[in-house]
């Protein structure tokens, strides 16, 4: 059995009250914290951890916190990004449910590192119930002394405020979150300047997903290089995964970095195999962003070797045979996964979500979404599939926000992998109505690649 | 040492102060150099960075970080750094993403430029004739909306508008008690004044100048007439709101339309009160200080007293020939 940080007490009764989490050793890292550390002392913590953010991009965190610009008489923000809406991912909501506290507990730890007096949690509009379990959890930790005025005598004063979202994806863009938070239209803004710099109401501000933030408890708990053992190179401690898809076991899992997708689709500790018998066609590991894999690319690398998961591995080969771990949404798709809609049904989501501020991702979303229809129901023509790429490729990279890179990887690295499922909804439209293609060669072994160099 | 920065814009270097954006600095060359730009609005705080027509390559981060940037960036909104070495027009690159931005966004565009009132001094006619294709690939329904009047004077015209955001600038930074914003998100979204209330302010008016396209127009000039049969002119009055410094666009003696007097870039010199543009209306409200110049690639040009041909017996006679020598140089450009 791996080693749980974040969900070590996940299964004990009660464990969503503040009383049995501070029986089970919750807040000790708060304590520890404010009473024998400076707040630069845990950024030095964070920083040694190798923790890197949990959202998606994986910039480490504590390299995020060394660079908040700290003037005089200024205040700084803390704010976590709770705003967790990517297809397939539901970590997030998952920890606020069932261990709120261990959220505040961070919140508390990582404003008294960054020095933030007032800080907020974004939760997305849809999460009501999430929101008033942290309210009801933020009340009782405020009437046992960790918020508020002079926290455990220590002089430093922390409130934490929920905030709802409007329930919209792109909100979970760190700049458009603040806009939102602001009060104003959820537009992403232009970077430079970064919040580090110019954030909320124009000052500093740290923007961390919850996982990152649940994370700095273990963290001062166990010291940095402690947590930095677990897990294999620049990728260290454990994440949490939301595992879906025609699995036996879906769920939240908290893996220690490391484990090969193999292991982790396969074992009994996690996924538990592929549901009916069928067999592993593709997998989107890190959320809806990242690019799709078949199962022969998904499981090994083009050098032979067991592919992990970690940040290193998963994107080990590039774009062109490679993917991204993201934010652990893994969505495992079976035999009978057709493809082209599933892309179609990302497509979609990109669509609707777009803010509408770049031409590029407002125009172009929608154009792909409208082709992929056609070709899903079958009015396809070969050469949607050339435009696809071409339309994508005119997104990718050309807006002020990731949320057009995010419309347009998944698209072309489906139409790279699969690019036969997609002509065979063309040349098979009445078929692809009623059947879809199956596992064809996706999961044969690998070719051995001659070595070019 | 002088405090300017250095930057080199396709091989042309420029000293610029420093906190210049890379297209200001490129405006300072001028020339085809210049990025085209459909939001940045250099009147209007905070805007630019949307329509992404503006993108180059930054192919040297400065003097002190040599670095390329890794991404095209939006030139509006990027200031320059000291030894920065920008491509533009000289990066296949760059060329490449415009045209995709172009043709991005054209396909929701109605193309309705025959009975646009903004033909023929639209941003989007000029970009897509320069930059986009001629045939387009979006095969779908374009997006359609109603038209909206927004006040007894502007009439919105969704269809058109490419979402620059330069009016609600306007309603947020001209006008006071703003009603007028975006509304809806993705390719759904649209200009809208809340419930449709009437924007009713002094300045309203100048969302019809900075509008790029002809999404916003004014309807007292709706259908009078193409912008190329009407003569430019600059005028001024006493005004006690605004500047009262305009263009007066004729046809033969009456003028049927008010604008405020633009650049190169089609950006506006000062905004105008709606008393001047909706109002008055008559030579007589007016102090007429001469034509209004136009670049002699502008269609508005083809109609303009300054490339009238001479007339055959000027142009046969050696002293009126001398004595108008400026015409004539003029007429040989066209």
């Amino acid at each position: 059995m791996a080693r749980k940080l974040l969900f070590e007490h996940i299964n004990v009764p009660g464990i969503n009250t503040f009383d049995v989490y501070r029986k089970q050793g919750g807040y000790c890292a708060v304590e520890k914290a404010l009473k024998s550390l400076s707040p630069d002392d845990v950024v030095e913590e964070v920083k040694k951890s190798g923790l890197r953010g949990r959202g998606g991009a994986g910039f480490p965190t504590g390299m995020k916190w060394s660079f908040l610009a700290k003037p005089e008489g200024v205040p700084r923000y803390l704010v976590c990004n709770a705003d967790e809406s990517e297809p397939g991912t539901f970590k997030d909501r998952y920890l606020m449910t069932n261990i709120p506290h261990l959220l505040i507990e961070g919140m508390i730890v990582s404003s008294y590192a960054l020095g933030a007096n007032t800080s907020y949690i974004y939760v997305r509009g849809e999460m009501m119930p999430q929101i008033r379990i942290l309210e009801k959890a933020i009340a009782e930790a405020k009437a046992a002394g960790f918020l508020g005025k002079n926290i455990l005598g220590s002089g430093f004063d922390l409130e934490l405020y929920v905030q709802p979202g409007g329930g919209a994806y792109i909100c979970g863009e760190e700049t458009a979150l603040l806009e939102s938070l602001e009060g104003k239209r959820g537009n992403p803004r232009i970077k430079p300047p970064f919040p580090a710099v110019s954030g909320l109401y124009g000052c500093p501000t740290v923007v961390n997903n919850v996982e990152s933030i649940a994370a700095v408890v273990p963290i001062v708990n166990e010291g940095g290089d402690e947590y930095a053992k677990i897990g294999v190179g620049r990728s260290t401690g454990t994440k949490l995964i939301s595992a879906s898809g025609n699995i036996n076991k879906p769920g939240v899992y908290e893996i220690e970095l490391g484990v090969s997708v193999e292991e982790f689709i396969y074992s009994e500790e996690y996924c538990g195999g592929i549901a009916n018998g069928k067999r592993l066609k593709a997998v989107v590991a890190g959320g809806s962003s990242v690019p799709i894999l078949p199962a022969n690319l998904i499981l090994k690398t083009t050098n032979g070797e067991n592919r992990l998961m970690t940040y290193e591995s998963l994107s080990d080969g590039g774009f062109a045979t490679g993917t991204m771990l993201g934010s652990g949404g893994f969505v495992v798709l079976d035999e009978d996964a057709c493809i082209v809609r599933n892309t179609w049904n990302f497509s979609r989501f990109y669509h609707h979500e777009s803010c509408g501020q770049c031409s590029p991702c407002r125009e172009g979303t929608g154009w792909m979404e409208k082709v992929l229809h056609r070709l899903e129901y079958g009015h396809g023509t070969i050469s949607d599939i050339d435009l696809l790429v071409n339309v994508a490729k005119q997104i990718e990279g050309n807006t002020i926000c990731p949320l057009g890179d995010a419309a347009a990887w998944p698209v072309a690295s489906a139409i790279r992998h699969f690019r036969d499922e997609f002509e065979w909804h063309v040349t098979h439209p009445q078929e692809a109505l009623k059947g879809n293609y199956g596992l064809a060669h996706y999961a044969d072994p690998l070719p051995q690649i001659a070595q070019t160099v | 040492m002088s405090d300017k920065v250095k930057v080199t814009i396709d091989g042309i270097a420029v000293e610029v102060a420093p906190g210049t954006t890379i297209l200001n600095a490129a405006r300072q060359i001028g020339g085809d150099i210049v990025p085209p730009a459909m939001c940045y609005y250099s009147k209007l705080e905070g805007s630019g960075g949307k329509c992404r027509t503006c993108l180059v390559k930054v192919s040297k981060g400065s003097e002190k970080d040599p670095r390329p940037m890794p991404k095209l960036v939006a030139s509006c909104r990027t200031t320059v750094m000291d030894g920065m070495e920008v491509e533009n027009i000289t990066s296949p690159e760059v060329v490449e993403a415009r045209k995709g931005v172009v043709e991005m966004l054209l396909i929701n565009h109605p193309l309705d430029c025959p009975v646009c009132d903004q033909a023929g001094e639209c941003s989007l006619q000029d970009l897509g004739f320069e930059h986009g294709a001629a045939q387009t690939r979006y095969e779908f329904d374009r997006r359609t909306f109603e038209r909206i009047d927004i006040g007894d004077k502007i009439q919105l015209h969704m269809n058109r508008c490419i979402l620059c955001y330069r009016c609600t600038y306007v309603a947020d930074q001209l006008t006071d008690g703003r009603c007028h914003g975006v509304i809806g998100r993705g390719d759904h979204a649209e200009i809208s004044t809340y419930i449709e209330k009437a924007v009713d302010n002094d300045y309203s008016g100048n969302m019809i100048d900075v509008c790029p396209v002809g999404a916003l127009t004014d309807k007292t000039f709706r259908f009078k007439n193409r912008v190329w049969f009407t003569k430019p002119v600059d005028a001024h009055r006493d005004c006690p709101t605004c500047s009262g410094k305009v263009t007066l666009w004729y046809k033969g003696e009456e003028v049927i339309r008010v604008t405020a007097r633009k650049d190169q870039y089609n950006e506006v010199e000062e905004f105008i009160c709606n008393t001047c543009r909706f109002d008055k209306k008559s030579t007589s409200d007016w102090v007429i200080e001469g034509p209004t110049a136009i670049r002699h690639d502008s269609v508005i040009s083809s109609n303009h007293y300054e490339t009238l041909k001479p007339l055959p017996v000027i142009q046969k006679n050696e002293k009126l020939i001398e004595a108008n020598l400026e015409q004539f140089q003029k007429t040989q450009k066209d």
